[in-house]
């Protein structure tokens, strides 16, 4: 059986990856406070719009920096810490200004773009910006070395796929430049693209509205400058991905779609040629150990013991609803487990309380980083 | 295009309606990931529909979770009719904008070409937001009296089962982001009709999905915050949902700990389970409590289903206890 120390051991980058509300920005800020306990200079990258991890670490202004989690606060939580735990969450729009700036080949391009209505409109909401950004953070984090481990927290979208197609997205989306080149009206290329894409603009002009069409011809034409800057930076976040001190884990829940999620992103994975290091599967209801004499008659027996048969009537059928719920979970991590091809799914069960502390990471943790044994004797002992 | 409206008088089926809700004619259903946005969707459109409303289901950016309730068919871009009343759609924005540029341009010949033209494609892939644009103009034609499609039926509700938030917000947004984009023109006018649709707050309305836990509770109250003050829309209803039953009192959960603490295999494990039923349904009513005390719209409670899958069946029991 895996654990989270053992699949991360020489590992830079650990994403973790999965559909929305399966617990991935808790298990991301877990992973990242285990292994600094464990002596590593660990940052931890959110883009959740709704500062959860913020609220998880007690920053609450976390923002395109990375920030220490106060060392104190964890000697309060009863917690052993040898490392060092940082956090950042994502400014989607900040990243993107920055990585203008960067691109841009003279002050002037570069105001342009950052000056452009369209670009101040969109560039927080473009579809995939949020994704590709988060990358784009990661490999600058990479590359100036300052952490022993990046562990990446990604976007919630619905549809995991984005995610990886973010880089080309959008570099597509940057070449546009074609695009401002056929709508200048005198230009040379539209004479070559001949009388064809000129009536196709026309007829969109009709629909849309001119001013738009110019706008985004304006748009696409400030970006002319940076597009071969952009495309080998996505080459090389591409390249960064693939890595092998690169890692990811995926995060789902016990349930039968995002059970179906996970197997469908794994397969993603594999297809791209990505590292895939395990799966976490979250809030599990762990059954009860096998129960001593079957077919016992389980309500005369707790009423036995408590002397009250109404009472016992209902803790029973309480019971049978946990233990079907138990028997869904494992039926579904089997199908899992069969087809990833692993028997290293790490499930970390459904605690009685809320996770959104420090006690609660570490309460956590010692699912995510028991060994084989510990895990045995924390199953009998949750029965 | 005028948006036309009218009242719609539904015949009773023994079931009391839910008046300020289900009476609109739009309903968005949001909140984040997880939370279960689809099957209250389409508890809600089963409710409708039982209530006797032409109701539609729609889904966006091609999920078909809707359609795996309902027995795993796959729905795509067209109007399905599900049950007695009830019909679903998946909005493709592929298919969307197609369907748009077909309503605007008469002539085949120029559609063709625009259809073949290589801008277009790329324009229409790389545009920001042209595709949340057109899925909500895809809803907009659904929620019509006078639909723009041949042969469209007429509905008296439309639910849509929104995306996720992070992106739920950014959703509803569209319209009016694009309307400052497009300053003028045809795509400005019908972007400010979008927004108005979605701002009127006779018609149109939203509910939020959230689940008793710190964090969603959190996120529902920023959401419920920026959907009124950001956004300007409607929130009806707060709904919290996969509630635990209280089914053991503190004094009973006091009698199980003891028993708990004796070793014996299955008395001691159901004593277990129940003490852990009874620390979750009590932590959940907390976060119900402050849920309440952080939005201004009326919440609601759901409960947890202890069912294997959330199939038809599961949806219809939380149809009955929605209010």
């Amino acid at each position: 059986m895996p654990t989270v120390d053992g699949i991360l051991a020489g590992k830079r980058i650990c994403i973790c990856a999965g559909s929305g509300g399966v617990g991935k920005t808790t298990t991301s800020a877990a992973i990242a406070m285990g292994m600094a306990a464990r002596g590593l200079k660990v940052c931890v990258l959110t883009i959740d719009p709704a500062k959860r991890l913020a609220d998880s670490l007690g920053l609450e202004q976390l923002g395109n920096e990375a920030k220490q989690v106060d060392p104190e606060l964890f000697g309060r939580h009863g917690i052993e810490m040898d490392g060092e735990l940082w956090a950042m969450m994502l400014d989607a729009k900040a990243t993107f200004d920055e990585l203008v700036a960067r691109q841009a080949p003279d002050e002037e391009s570069r105001d342009r773009v950052l000056d452009n209505r369209i670009y101040q409109q969109i560039s927080n909401a473009l579809a995939g910006s949020q994704e590709y950004m988060a990358m784009e953070k990661l490999f600058e984090l990479h590359t100036e070395g300052r952490f022993d481990l990046l562990v990446l927290d990604t976007p919630p979208t619905r549809n995991a796929l984005d995610f990886l197609d973010a880089p080309k997205r959008l570099t597509q989306f940057i070449e546009g430049r074609s695009l401002g080149v056929f709508m200048r009206p005198t230009g040379l290329a539209a004479k070559v693209a001949g009388r064809g894409a000129s009536v196709a603009l026309s007829v969109m002009k009709r629909i849309v509205g001119f001013d738009l069409i110019a706008d985004l011809a304006e748009f696409f034409n400030a970006f002319s400058g940076m597009v071969d800057g952009f495309q080998e930076r996505a080459k090389r976040v591409n390249g960064l991905l693939a890595d092998r001190k690169t890692t990811f884990l995926v995060v789902c829940g016990p349930q039968g779609e995002p059970i179906d999620e996970a197997v469908y992103f794994h397969r993603k994975l594999v297809e791209a040629k990505l590292p895939f290091g395990g799966v976490i599967v979250n809030k599990v209801h762990y059954p009860a150990e096998r129960l001593r004499g079957d077919g016992e008659d389980l309500p005369a027996a707790l009423a036995e013991h408590l002397g009250d048969e109404e009472l016992a009537q209902r803790v029973a059928e309480n019971f049978a609803d946990y233990q079907a719920l138990a028997e869904r979970d494992a039926r579904n991590i089997d199908r899992l487990a069969g087809e990833l091809r692993t028997k290293g799914v790490i499930r970390v069960p459904y605690l009685d309380e809320d996770v959104h502390d420090l006690a609660g990471l570490g309460e956590i943790n010692r699912y995510l980083f028991a060994s084989s044994a510990e895990r045995k004797a924390i199953a009998a002992g949750r029965a | 295009m005028a948006v036309r409206f009218s009242s719609p008088r539904p015949k009773l089926l023994g079931i009391a309606p839910i008046p300020d809700l289900l009476d609109k004619r739009l309903v968005f259903v949001t909140g984040k990931g997880g939370v279960g946005k689809t099957t209250v969707a389409v508890a809600m459109g089963l409710r409708a529909a039982a209530e006797g409303k032409r109701t539609i289901v729609c889904e966006v950016a091609s999920q078909e979770n809707a359609s795996r309730i309902f027995d795993h068919t796959q729905v795509g871009f067209h109007e399905v009719e599900m049950e007695e009343n009830l019909w679903s759609i998946s909005i493709d924005p592929d298919e969307s904008m197609r369907e748009y540029v077909l309503l605007q341009l008469k002539v085949r010949a120029m559609r063709d070409l625009l259809f073949r033209s290589r801008i277009f494609n790329y324009l229409a892939a790389a545009t920001p937001g042209l595709k949340e644009l057109v899925t909500i103009g895809k809803i907009w034609e659904l929620a019509q009296l006078d639909r723009k499609v041949k042969s469209g039926r007429k509905y008296d509700l439309v639910i849509v089962d929104a995306p996720a938030t992070g992106h739920g917000i950014g959703f509803l947004q569209t319209p009016r982001t694009f309307a400052a984009i497009a300053r003028v023109g045809p795509i400005h006018s019908q972007a400010r009709q979008l927004d108005r649709l979605i701002t009127d707050h006779e018609h149109t309305g939203t509910a939020i999905v959230s689940l008793p836990e710190e964090m969603p509770v959190n996120e529902s109250a920023a959401l419920e915050h920026d959907l009124r003050t950001e956004i300007g829309v409607a929130v009806d209803r707060v709904y919290m949902n996969g509630l635990y039953p209280e089914r053991f009192s503190s004094e009973e959960a006091e009698r199980l700990a003891a028993l708990a603490a004796e070793d014996d295999g299955a008395t001691r494990a159901a004593a277990r389970a129940a003490l852990s039923e009874h620390g979750r349904a009590r932590s959940q009513r907390a976060q119900l409590a402050r849920l309440r005390r952080r939005v201004e719209t009326p919440v609601k409670a759901l409960p947890f289903l202890f069912e294997p899958e959330l199939d038809v069946e599961a949806a219809r029991q939380l149809a009955k206890r929605l209010h």
